[in-house]
């Protein structure tokens, strides 16, 4: 894993792969995506995690513990504020709607 | 690179996640998608502390805990008004945990980490210390904190460049010293990355925080996949690079959105050019001949009103125009029970949305969808701008600069270029704007002075609200005989 051409590839890979899959969700769901996405960029206390698991001293504790609050808080409020805005989508045939055109967005 | 139960593990997690994503190409499957991803984190950390070990799960526990519990109670509080601002302090949030995290990958091991790891983590470092700097002017835009306009300081570029410059300085300095004075060196850079993020962003209009945020997001994802690279991580590699596409992708959506470029927005525009006109014009630059019928701007506001209402019951094909200023007015409820009504008139209703309407994207879409909307309704521009031509009438709620025609008819402002709805096909229109002032762009709305205008300016939801009204039968039955 030191390989600097293999963490490239993964980021690359991931980064690609990402792109090909966040470019179908429909502008509908842009602002879940962002917030979801936000509780996933708190992947980084798997970091602090790794780093609790030897001694530190006292004032990398206190930096780890901010760093673990501002993660947490990420993920907890990230993931059920996508939730909740999701919820919020609803859809039905409509009784009325005989668009002309012919087009949806949304189905 | 062989084999082990730990790749399989971790691509496994991936894989997860990556479904997750996948499935947010629909609303009807995006809440499994949503879990699905969290599901991966949990699996993540899980094989992280089995794999690992931990030394402080006291500590771990209570930080946490204090976490998701502000993280829940915020959750449940917050509505899609303050959505944006709660957005961007949480991409400040998570800017601060990994330049933290990278901080003490730094520190601890900085003697056994390769050039590429040191490397890594430095630039983690400072782009997490920016992008949290710069989520918290963002979300202090954003909650009104802060004045929308952008702040530019005398030789603001050189400033920037020059603190660039000392980052770069002083991440040199700290690698090639031991500690402790190397520590110094990257608590200054530290400093200085700080100071980057607030000189970024206070120079950003009003207008183009959706391009901020969407900016933000994608540096904090780039954020934990570089410190993923100083801890050889492959999960927070992966992680974050996706998380850092979405972010790119979404800041690319608001530029072509806008029609402007990405450096273009980050050097800032300077305010709007107040434009006066003097006479009606057509867009081609042509005088009209003058109507027999004084334009609607003349007209009491009452006159307006029960023009408005007649409007609305001759128009069969009505297309609906949101904008910021229907979410400040809260006014959502009511245009969902106006389009409701008229539907049930039997009239056919869209919605439709510009790409950067509100303060990011996807905003008019959950405004609308939290007053129960269908969102079947919902119209992107480009599905529906063609449209206009043969739409009876366009209701304005809220939305100035993505309806303004000065896009199209003069050069040199910042709204110059950019796409609009073109409302002003319609063979009618409303508007429902607070009042007559420019939106964020600070150019003139030329479509005011449409002699098809019919202005209703004043509070959204009070005139929403008279429009339902103008509609019930008592109304019509009071007004028989008086309607013009």
């Amino acid at each position: 894993m030191t390989d600097i051409l293999f963490m490239a590839a993964v980021f690359g890979l991931s980064f690609g792969v990402g792109y090909i899959l966040i470019a179908d969700v429909p502008p509908l769901l842009h602002t879940p995506l962002m917030s979801m996405t936000n509780a996933i960029s708190a992947v980084v206390i798997f970091g602090a995690l790794v780093l609790l698991s030897i001694p530190q001293g006292g004032f990398e504790l206190t930096l780890m513990a901010a760093a673990i609050i501002a993660a947490s808080f990420n993920i907890i409020g990230g993931f059920f504020i996508t939730d909740r805005m999701l919820k919020m989508f609803k859809t039905e045939t409509p009784v009325f709607s005989n668009d002309p055109s012919g087009k949806r967005d949304n189905k | 690179m062989h084999i082990s139960p730990n790749l399989i593990l971790d691509l496994m997690i991936i894989l997860v996640l990556l479904g997750g994503i996948h499935l947010f190409n629909k609303p009807g499957t995006a809440r499994q998608g949503n879990l699905m991803a969290a599901v991966a984190l949990v699996f993540g950390g899980g094989a992280t502390l089995w794999h690992n070990g931990l030394f402080y799960p006291g500590l771990l526990a209570a930080a946490m805990g204090a976490g998701a519990v502000s993280g829940w109670r915020l959750a449940l509080r917050v509505n899609m008004l303050q959505i944006p601002a709660m957005i961007a302090f949480q991409h400040g949030a998570g800017g601060l945990a990994a330049s933290l995290v990278a901080y003490i990958e730094l520190a601890d091991n900085a003697v056994t980490l390769g050039g590429v790891n040191q490397a890594a983590g430095i630039i983690s470092l400072v782009i997490g210390a920016g992008t949290f700097s710069g989520s918290l002017i963002a979300g202090g835009k954003l909650a009104a904190r802060i004045r929308q306009t952008p702040s530019i300081l005398p030789h603001h570029g050189l400033l920037l460049l020059l603190t660039i410059f000392l980052i770069a300085a002083l991440a040199i300095l700290s690698i090639f010293f031991i500690r402790p004075i190397a520590v110094f060196f990257l608590i200054g850079m530290t400093l200085f990355a700080a100071l980057l993020g607030v000189l970024f962003s206070i120079r950003i209009g009003g207008a183009d925080m959706p391009v901020l945020i969407s900016f933000l997001n994608a540096t904090a994802g780039l954020s934990a996949a570089l410190c993923g690279v100083a801890m050889q991580n492959r999960l927070l590699i992966t992680f974050g690079a996706t998380v850092a596409a979405s972010g790119s992708i979404l800041t690319h959506v608001m530029c072509r959105g806008m029609n402007r470029g990405i450096l273009k927005v980050f050097t800032g525009s300077k305010g709007g050019v107040k434009f006066q006109p003097a006479i009606i014009f057509n867009l081609d630059g042509t005088v009209p001949k003058m109507e027999t019928q004084p334009p609607f701007r003349n007209n009491t506001p009452l006159d307006n009103l029960l023009a408005a209402i007649a409007a609305m019951k001759e128009s069969k094909n009505i297309v609906i125009i949101p904008g910021y200023g229907m979410a400040v007015a809260q006014a959502q409820f009511n245009v969902v029970k106006l389009s409701t009504r008229l539907g049930e008139m039997g009239k056919t209703v869209r919605f439709a949305i510009h790409p950067v309407a509100g303060r990011m994207p996807g905003h008019m879409h959950v405004m609308l969808a939290e007053a129960e909307i269908d969102y079947g309704l919902l119209y992107e521009m480009d599905t529906i701008n063609e449209e206009f031509k043969a739409v009876d009438l366009a209701l304005v709620v809220g939305a100035c600069d993505v309806v303004n025609p000065a896009a199209m008819a003069i050069e040199g402002t910042p709204l110059s270029g950019m796409p609009i709805l073109m409302a002003h096909n319609a063979r009618k229109i409303i508007v429902c704007n607070l009042d007559e002032k420019p939106g964020y762009s600070g150019v003139e709305n030329l479509l005011y002075q449409n002699p098809k205008a019919i202005l209703l300016f004043g509070d959204a939801q009070k005139t929403t609200s008279a429009l339902i009204e103008g509609l019930s039968e008592q109304f019509a039955d009071e007004m028989s005989g008086t309607v013009p």
